[in-house]
Formats: C-alpha cells, structure tokens, sequence
C-alpha cells in the first residue's frame, strides 16, 4: 500500500497569510479573534477571527481575481495558489482537487448580494477554482458539516490509494456570514468574548474565517519540511443526534480507537491530540468522555478555537496544518482561553507553551449530523 | 485476494414514484413532495414520529434509505456495519432558503434552530444513522451531476479496506420542487456488479 502524505500547506487567517506567520502568531500565544460591531455583518457585536479585507484586496489584484469572484473564492484561490507555486507540480490528470466547506458562498442568497443566487450552488464554487488553475480534474466537494476539513484528508488518501490520483490538493474554507451567525446565536451558542474551550468559564463558541489548503500525495520527492505521515483514520457516527453531540462521546470513542488501531499505535506512543474544542457544554463534555474512555487523559491536548474561532468546514484541515508545525517545532501549543477545568473528567490540557519531543499526534472534529473523525499523523523527518 | 462486491439492491425515489431493484412500489397522482412523501412513508409503513419533523432532504434520504435496509435487516441484534456515501448538486439549499428568510426582514426575523440544523447536507445522514444505529463512516460530497464513478471510488475503498461490510451510497437531491433520490446497497452478494458502468445503467434507467 502506498504512504499517504501531507506536504505544502497554507493558512490565509487574520493572524496572517501564510502558515510560517500564523504558527509564529500562536507560538507567541497570539490570539486573531476580536470583538467586531459591523451592523451590516450581524445586529450585535460578535468576537470572531476575519480576515483583513484590505490585505485580501492587495492578494486578490496580484492573483488577477477582479470582483467576478466572490470573497470565499479569492480567499481560496490565494490560498491555493500558494501551495501550488510551492510543489511547481503540472497539473495533470494524475492530480485531483477537493474542497471542503460546509456553506460555500453562502452570502450569495443576501437580497444585497451583488452576485447571483446561484452561486450559493457548491458545484459552481468547485467550478470557479478548477476553472482559475485550469486543473484537469473536477473538484471533489466535501460538505459534512464541522469534520469536512479532516475528513478531506481521509477522502484525498481514498483517490491515492485507489490509484486514481497520485497527489490531490484540498482547499477548506468558510466564512463568518449572517446566515451562520443568526443559525448559531439562536442555539443561543455564541460567546461574545474570547471562547475558553473546556474551562469552568467558558460561554460558547466564536465563529472565525480561514481558508487554508494542502497537498496531499503518495510521492516522496513532493515532501515538505512539515510533511507528516497518516498512518490511521477513521470517521464514525454517533447515531444519537442531529444537533446535541453523545452523551457518551461513542462516534467519537470509536473513530479515535480505529483510527488507532489503523495506525498500530499505544495510548502513550501519541505526543499530543489536536482536539475539537469548541467551547460549548456539550462538546467540550463530550470530548472528555470519549478522551478518558480510550485512557487519553494523560495525553497533552488543545484545541485552537482560541486563536482562529470555529472555521467550520475549514477548521480540521487548519488545526491539522498547525499540528504538522507543532510537531517539527517540538512545541505544544497553549490552549488559548484555558484555565481550570471545566469537564466532568480530567484531561491534560496544554496551558502554557511548552518545548517538548513531539513524534505522533492525533487530530479529531466531530459535527452536526453525529459525526465524527479522528486522523493520527506521524513525523517524517525525526 | 481481490474480493468483488456487488449491488444488492436499489431504489428510486422520483416523479412521484418510488420503486425498488426497479419495480413501482408506490405511486401518486399527487404532486406536492411533502403530500407524496407523507402518503408514501404510510403506504410503506415508515413507522417513525421523527420522520415528520425532517426537512424535505432528510425526509427523501430516510425513506430511501429505510426500503433498502429494512430489506436488508439481518436477524441478529447487533447493527451492521454499513458506511454512507451520499452525494446531490443542490447541498441543503431548499432548508437553507428558509433559514435566509427568517433573517431577511429585521421587523420579523425568526431564526430557528429546528430549521438551522438542516442547512447541512449530511444531516440526512445522521437521521439515517439514528434510526437504524449506524455508527459507520459517513461522507457526504457535492458534484455538478451525479456521478457513479465517484461513488464506486469512495465505496470500493471502504470495503477493500474493511472500514464498512456493506456501503449504502447514491445520490439525494432535493432543490425548490424537483427531487431525486436513487440509492443502492453494496455488498459482497448480489446479481449487479458494482462497476460505473451499472451504476450508472440503473441510475438512467428507471
């Protein structure tokens, strides 16, 4: 079977546009959500990570991408760009193109759009973006709720292992739009300070933009010097809830043990798990049953919704490429907002930045609709 | 050992019509899709409260769903592993309209998270998931049209690398009033080899 790598990565987020600033940005436990009173985005002041639409203007006219396409696309299309230039790969019919998102151009139903209804369509997204690069193949979209990001990593390794393509690029992304802000603040899920994932303090959840993208490939002469294995995934249904996650965190108590098993790694051969983390009761709860019930809890954790806010469709692969940085930084990242805990079972949250050799990490994201994966990823370079 | 897999069974859901491994097992002269999926859900005796609080996809998915592995329920107590691999064009936009007019006008905005929930395609999957506690893989992909060739990627995989033992996957699209669902159950016995090119045979078909 072949190995399944992750390579070229970016992250375009308000703590900056390339993945090197954005993980220096956390090393210094900076933070990118702030609190934003914008009347024309949401009635209320909301906290939440946006990207500087002056610094998305500036890419946006290098790359050519007039106002024919929408702010999603361009966010994706620099971001894309970037990893693409970096592989100097041709773009032939061996390379394949996934996008996860969960609402795309969402905005584009807003009576003042100034672009038409039907480009909320997600095909017409995949089209826009296969169309600028001219790839050769059509964009494969993933749209499963909050573990679309991860879960495109597993569906990229699915095409190279089926040897239909040899490298895939994914780019995740979603905004912070009304629609999404309105659906979440009438769950009355919102905080609107900084969220505190797992702490006794915590109110609710931020919602952030990123798009950020990555080169998934079976070559080993395509590798980058972040570049991790994945060595075991797995998704499973929690077959509970459509909204409210499992009581006994089971989808996810099952994905992270096949992702294991997949993987024929221990308990304590993982360095550090990526967590979901988002900062409500119930997930954050729920996470901590699933973590002690597979005798996780020793194992470092944060989860990044401190630094970026929840991305959606995006946020898997983001905390997935923070973690490849992680690793060959030999750093464990604070778990920003963190302070004591606030779950019914005890977990190792990371509260200050630490140096430590970091081998294996596992990353999780579980979602609306009972989902859940969990990938486990090892160095390539020791 | 290069095991072959089959398709077992399939079902169509269109033109208010639903049929099973291509025979009409329900049909109405009733247009509307929430009259018709009501009056065929009872005909095919869906028993499940639930169903009637899903949105319109949802609503298409289960019942699908629901003819097939009610056909397939095996005797023993422990569910099946069975992954889900469903796809359509119109993501959950027929729900997500609604969400948008509930927040359009500022003097009458009712956002509503019985409503909210169901702005994501693969909700239909959890419903899925529930009623028959599927604690398997689930994916759910968007392309322009249907595309057998996707589906057989994804679901050879999973089998191959017994992730799932059977893979309920195809295509449920539901946009403003036209809907289609036509899914199928992929397993290692059947008639139907599982190959693009009867995938997409049985998908023109009926």
């Amino acid at each position: 079977m072949a190995k399944t790598y992750l390579s070229y990565n970016n992250i375009m987020s308000s703590l900056g546009f390339d993945s090197q600033s954005v993980v220096e940005a956390i090393e210094n436990e900076k933070t990118g959500l702030a609190v934003i009173n914008n009347k024309g985005l949401f009635s209320q002041p909301i906290c939440a990570s946006i990207i500087d639409p002056k610094h998305l203007e500036k890419v946006s006219i290098q790359l050519h991408l007039d106002d024919s396409y929408t702010r999603l696309e361009k966010m994706m299309i620099a971001s894309l760009h970037a990893i693409i230039k970096k592989s100097n790969l041709e773009l032939n019919e061996n390379v394949g193109l996934i996008i996860s998102t969960t609402k795309g151009n969402i905005d584009a139903l807003e009576a003042t759009s100034e672009f038409p209804h039907h480009r909320a369509y997600l095909n017409e997204l995949g089209t826009v973006i296969k169309s600028y690069f001219a790839f050769k193949n059509d964009a494969i979209i993933v749209s499963n709720a909050c573990v679309s990001g991860l879960l495109a990593i597993s569906v990229a390794n699915r095409y190279i292992q089926q040897g239909v393509y040899q490298q895939v690029f994914i780019v995740g992304g979603d905004l912070v739009s009304e629609f999404v802000l309105s659906g979440f603040n009438s769950f009355q899920a919102l905080s609107n300070m900084p969220c505190k994932p797992y702490s006794i303090n915590r109110a609710g959840i931020n919602l952030g933009e990123v798009a950020a993208s990555i080169l998934v490939t079976s070559d080993e002469n395509q590798l980058a010097d972040e570049s991790v294995e994945l060595i075991g995934e797995a998704s499973c249904n929690d077959a509970n809830h459509i909204s409210g996650p499992s009581r006994t965190g089971e989808g996810l108590y099952r994905s992270i043990s096949k992702a294991m098993e997949e993987a024929n790694v221990q308990a304590e051969e993982l360095d550090y798990i990526s967590a979901h983390g988002t900062a409500t009761f119930f997930n954050d709860e729920m996470e901590a049953i699933a973590i002690n019930r597979l005798n996780l809890q020793e194992v470092p954790l944060n989860s990044l919704k401190g630094y970026f806010g929840h991305t959606l469709g995006a946020s898997g692969l983001l905390e997935t490429i923070i973690g490849m940085h992680s690793l060959y930084r030999n750093t464990l990242f604070a778990s920003a907002g963190y302070d004591s805990l606030g779950v019914s079972k005890p977990m190792n949250i990371i509260k200050k930045t630490t140096k430590r050799n970091l081998n294996i990490f596992l990353k999780t994201a579980s979602g609306f609709g009972g989902c859940n994966t969990a990938a486990i990823f090892k160095k390539v370079r020791t | 050992m290069n095991q072959t897999y089959y398709i077992h069974s399939y079902c169509h859901i269109k033109k208010n019509t639903v049929s099973l491994n291509g025979q009409t097992v329900f049909y109405s002269e009733d247009q509307e899709f929430s009259r018709f999926i009501k009056s065929a859900a009872i005909h095919l005796e869906t028993k499940y409260p639930k169903f009637y609080k899903m949105d319109n996809l949802s609503k298409l998915a289960f019942l699908a769903s629901d003819i097939l592995l009610k056909e397939n329920a095996s005797q023993s107590s422990e569910p099946e592993n069975i992954a889900i691999v469903l796809s359509n064009k119109a993501s959950s936009l027929d729900t997500d309209r609604k969400h948008q007019i509930s927040i359009s006008d500022k003097d009458n905005y009712y956002p509503s998270p019985s409503i909210f929930v169901y702005t994501l395609p693969n909700i239909c999957i959890g419903e899925i998931s529930i009623k028959h506690q599927l604690h398997s893989e689930n994916s759910f992909f968007i392309f322009d049209k249907f595309s057998a060739n996707h589906l057989h990627i994804n679901t050879e995989y999973l089998l191959k690398n017994k992730k799932a033992k059977k893979v309920l996957c195809g295509w449920v699209d539901f946009d403003d009033k036209n809907y289609e669902a036509f899914l199928y159950l992929v397993s290692e016995s059947g008639n139907i080899a599982h190959s693009p090119e009867e995938i997409d045979g049985l998908f023109q078909n009926k």
